[in-house]
């Protein structure tokens, strides 16, 4: 029997195969997937700001994209995850107002999905796809198995990536 | 002041803002009232203090299909407002503003107008109450509507109230016409601002 395992906002989790693992109604947040395709242990993580450093309160390490993926990184090695291995897919990030008021806040979709590029970049793992941007909710299902990626969205044919 | 957060704020702020939430609520609701026509009653609203992942689930879970009304909040405090209703409750309101009952899964673009008008009155009427009682001078920017999943929805507020805490302070009022309209407010005022209407209230901090 293999099970869904639930990521919420601001949390991040290690899953291996066969279960798979789900974040439901990613807004301008982005939720990163990552996987070792030798021992198919993958993550999810899904993070709501771009950067620790820029923030007084960031006791909460799953909330950002820096320190969010490297704890990821961290679990998914102790699981038995191989760094050298690992691949990612994104999706999130969208603009959910078409205006929005706080001069930082403009364009934290855009913001969150450069953060997770840019850790990913530092940690040398490539990112094999993504659906970021745009205007909508993503809820997403990560199967380390085969890496697939599904994203749904109200109104909108399911994807794999 | 630098140590300031909504888990540390004491009992006797948190009942200033639960009324401030109380009132402005009470308002909305008379105006949703007089654009509806009808009397509208309203059950006692519920000011939480709630953590993001307790949010979406309060509304019927993440996956919840909502309509959230947002705009910037200028003048004497800064911050910004969200309303958010059922996408069936919305679907309720704006038949009944225009008159005649609308289907299906999608919004025509009269009815997506119609209901940026409904979340512009509450919203409007809220702000109101607020800048009455505490004297400040507050302005609403021009809202912006969602509709989407609730935790997408909710993503936006939580960012914002994420920069400063891991809790978002959040208004649910019930209305009623002939159906039960689950509403939620939540004000997110920045920390400077949670001061000035305190301050204004008479009240002193810490």
């Amino acid at each position: 029997m293999s099970e869904v395992i639930k990521v919420g906002m601001a949390d991040l989790n290690v899953c291996v195969s066969p279960n798979s693992i789900t974040t439901l109604g990613l807004g301008s947040c982005v939720g990163i997937a990552i996987r070792d395709p030798v021992t198919k242990v993958g993550g999810l993580a899904h993070i709501m700001l771009p950067d620790s450093t820029q923030i007084r309160n960031n006791s909460n390490i799953p909330k950002f994209a820096d320190t969010g993926i490297a704890e990821l990184v961290r679990l998914m090695v102790a699981k038995g995850a191989n760094k050298g291995r690992m691949v990612a897919k994104i999706a999130g990030g969208a603009q959910m107002f078409a205006f929005q008021n706080k001069m930082e806040m403009v364009r934290i979709g855009e913001r969150n999905v450069e953060a997770a590029r840019k850790k990913l970049a530092e940690l040398k793992i490539p990112i094999l796809a993504s659906d970021t941007g745009d205007s909508y909710g993503r809820t997403v299902i990560f199967y380390p198995e085969n890496g697939d990626f599904v994203i749904k969205a109200v109104g909108r044919p399911q994807k794999v990536i | 002041m630098a140590d300031l957060t909504l888990e540390t704020m004491s009992n006797q702020y948190f009942d200033v803002l639960k009324e401030l939430g109380n009132i402005g609520a009470g308002n909305a609701t008379t105006a949703l009232a007089q654009m509806l026509q009808c009397k509208v009653d309203m059950s006692v609203p519920q000011v939480k203090l709630l953590e993001f992942k307790d949010v979406a689930t309060l509304m019927g879970g993440e996956e919840q299909l909502m309509a959230g009304i947002y705009l910037g909040v200028e003048g004497d405090i800064t911050g910004s407002i969200m309303f958010l209703l059922e996408q069936k409750s919305a679907r309720h309101l704006v038949g009944k503003l225009m008159g005649m009952p609308t289907e299906g899964d999608t919004f025509t673009e009269m009815e997506i107008s119609a209901l940026q008008e409904v979340g512009n009155i509450i919203t409007g009427s809220y702000l109101n109450s607020l800048s009455m009682m505490t004297n400040l001078k507050i302005y609403p920017t021009i809202p912006s509507l969602a509709m989407d999943m609730a935790a997408a929805i909710l993503s936006v507020p939580a960012i914002e109230f994420g920069v400063i805490g891991d809790n978002i302070l959040l208004i649910q009022t019930q209305f009623f016409d002939e159906i039960q309209l689950d509403g939620y407010f939540i004000l997110i005022p920045e920390l400077e601002s949670y001061v000035k209407i305190l301050s204004s209230l008479g009240i002193s901090w810490g």
